[in-house]
């Protein structure tokens, strides 16, 4: 166990530098959720437009895997439709469980987040912008 | 004389190595501590020797056990200058304030009352006071912190008011380490009418204690906090307010006689004891306030002293270092909130780990402690009996390490 495959180099890059980091205005999917063990915090806003994410961003404070994991997520559910968002929260949810027969071509830079398995404590830090994903585009659809 | 490293030997689990080769670093006793041969002998003892229930059963076993349990019972009390009859044993501090809230607050207030609670509470003597609040129409008031990490006693007298019927303060804070000036609040609260609640989980351990000297009505304590076993632990109270209180829990033991309607009860403490008690942890609590009795506790302090002046030194020659709370440490016991720029406090603690040193990292169950200070988090370290400055050298390198990894451009 090493702590070069916990913070890997994408990671950091994500964390220090990271990808689509601000408020969007006129979101139709919108949802914060924090994680009240540690005070991470993550608020996912993005466009719907024919059924996939136009625009996606987020906002938050909290530790390198959980900024960087969020960093991560929008620059993949770009342009993506609601169904493949789906099915990659999916495949991101087998990376963190461990499960060996994931896409890893779905998931791109992603994978680098593999090393987090091994710090079981940490994978809620890795979840928590999915799981906001993942309620903020159920909800969207449950309303249209 | 004491001597940390003569101490640390009495205690199995600072042999351990950790997962990468290096010897356990234990920094996180504001959370739990560690417990030393004497109180593990005294439970395995017990379970060995003398398990049975207590207060029943006129077996000789039975008897054993009672006198080791109440035994316990008055060490305990001795080691706070009380007597033991004011103390109750509970599972932790949480229940022990828990237990003040339902058998004395729900019955006591009334809408229009004010609980004056300090900003710088545990949840734990935050939340059952809101429950409270909410049941009764009583109204939480803030007694606020400073920016250096103190109580704000200026504001004491205008807080305080005939309206006040209660008032919770922390021995010793679990972010900050701030040492609180207990005599000087109860006799402020006591001036018009208002009852004083400590929060001792933090304090007893560390600190010389004394419910008379700090005129304390309620202290609720921690065994695990103080070396003993987890589900150890108790709430002390001037016995004419327990004899008046209301039971907080029903059952076995804590009744005199029970007809199908209606019942009366035990005598204090027992009135409070429902159930078989945590027997083996209790009996092992006391064993706990007999190790710490022989260290000494004057001992133990100035030990606590030295270790905080030394750590705040050393990590205040870090950049980029912030220390949370008193700088001083005659002001403050050995628990040291930082913040490192650069290095989120869940990623340092994650890479102390890796280096065999456990520190917590977090809101310490503060949240608005947090708020205040304007931290989401924050890495805490806090000393006990066992721990060195080579410990502490540790920790500084391992944070440079931490710091070193996450150098570099950041956007």
């Amino acid at each position: 166990m090493s702590l070069d495959d916990l913070y890997r180099e994408v990671i950091l890059d994500h964390y220090k530098k990271p990808r689509n980091k601000r408020h969007l205005d006129g979101a139709d999917i919108d949802l914060e959720h924090n994680n009240p063990l540690c005070g991470d915090e993550i608020r996912i806003e993005a466009k719907v437009a024919d059924g996939g994410i136009g625009d996606i961003t987020f906002e938050g404070q909290g530790c390198s895997i959980s900024q960087a994991s969020a960093s991560m997520l929008t620059e993949q559910a770009k342009g993506k439709s609601l169904d493949e968002v789906e099915k990659l929260v999916l495949a991101f949810r087998g990376l963190m469980a461990g499960k060996e027969d994931i896409d890893d071509e779905a998931l791109g830079d992603l994978v680098a987040l593999k090393g987090v398995v091994k710090y079981p404590v940490r994978i809620k830090c890795a979840v928590l912008a999915w799981d906001t994903l993942q309620e903020g585009v159920q909800t969207f659809k449950s309303s249209h | 004389m004491f001597d940390a490293k003569i101490v640390r030997k009495d205690f199995p689990i600072l042999e351990r190595t950790a997962p990468g080769g290096n010897q356990l670093v234990w920094l996180d006793n504001a959370s739990t501590t560690q417990k030393p041969r004497a109180v593990i002998d005294s439970l395995v003892q017990y379970y060995e020797q003398h398990n049975s229930n207590v207060h029943r059963g006129v077996y000789f076993l039975a008897e054993e056990a009672t006198e080791l349990y109440e035994g316990a019972r008055t060490r305990i009390a001795q080691f706070i200058g009380a007597d033991p009859t004011g103390l109750v044993f509970t599972k932790s501090t949480t229940e022990a304030i828990n237990l003040v809230a339902y058998a004395w607050g729900l019955y006591t207030l009334q809408e229009g009352d004010e609980i004056l609670v300090t900003e710088m509470e545990h949840h734990s003597d935050l939340i059952p006071w809101q429950l409270i609040a909410k049941k009764t129409g009583a109204t939480l008031v803030k007694l606020p912190v400073t920016d250096d990490g103190f109580l704000a006693m200026d504001q004491l007298p205008s807080l305080l008011t005939d309206k006040t019927k209660l008032v919770c303060v922390t021995q010793m804070s679990n972010v900050l380490g701030t040492i609180n000036p207990i005599r000087e609040i109860a006799d402020a609260a006591h001036a018009v009418g208002a009852l004083v609640l400590v929060d001792g989980a933090q304090g007893v351990p560390h600190l010389v204690t004394n419910v008379a000297e700090m005129d304390a009505d309620f202290l609720a304590l921690s065994g695990h906090k103080m070396l003993g076993p987890t589900g150890s632990g108790g709430l002390w109270a001037r016995p004419e307010l327990l004899d008046a209180m209301e039971p907080f829990h029903g059952g076995g033991e804590m009744i005199r006689e029970v007809w199908f309607d209606r019942a009366t009860y035990n005598v204090v403490p027992y009135k409070f004891e429902a159930g078989t008690p945590n027997i083996g942890p209790s009996i092992a609590l006391g064993a706990a306030a007999d190790y710490l009795t022989n260290l000494g506790m004057e001992n133990v302090r100035t030990h606590e002293i030295e270790i905080a002046r030394y750590a705040i030194a050393e990590m205040q020659k870090i950049e980029g270092l912030t220390i949370h709370g008193p700088t001083d440490a005659e002001y403050r016991g050995g628990v040291v909130s930082f913040w490192v720029d650069e290095v989120h406090p869940h990623d340092l603690a994650t890479i102390l780990d890796t280096e065999g040193i456990a520190i917590r990292a977090g809101h310490h169950c503060a949240q608005p402690l947090m708020r205040r200070l304007g931290v989401p988090a924050t890495a805490r370290a806090s000393f006990y009996v066992y721990n060195t400055t080579e410990e502490v050298d540790a920790l500084v390198k391992a944070i440079d390490i931490a710091k070193q990894r996450f150098a570099g451009a950041w956007a």
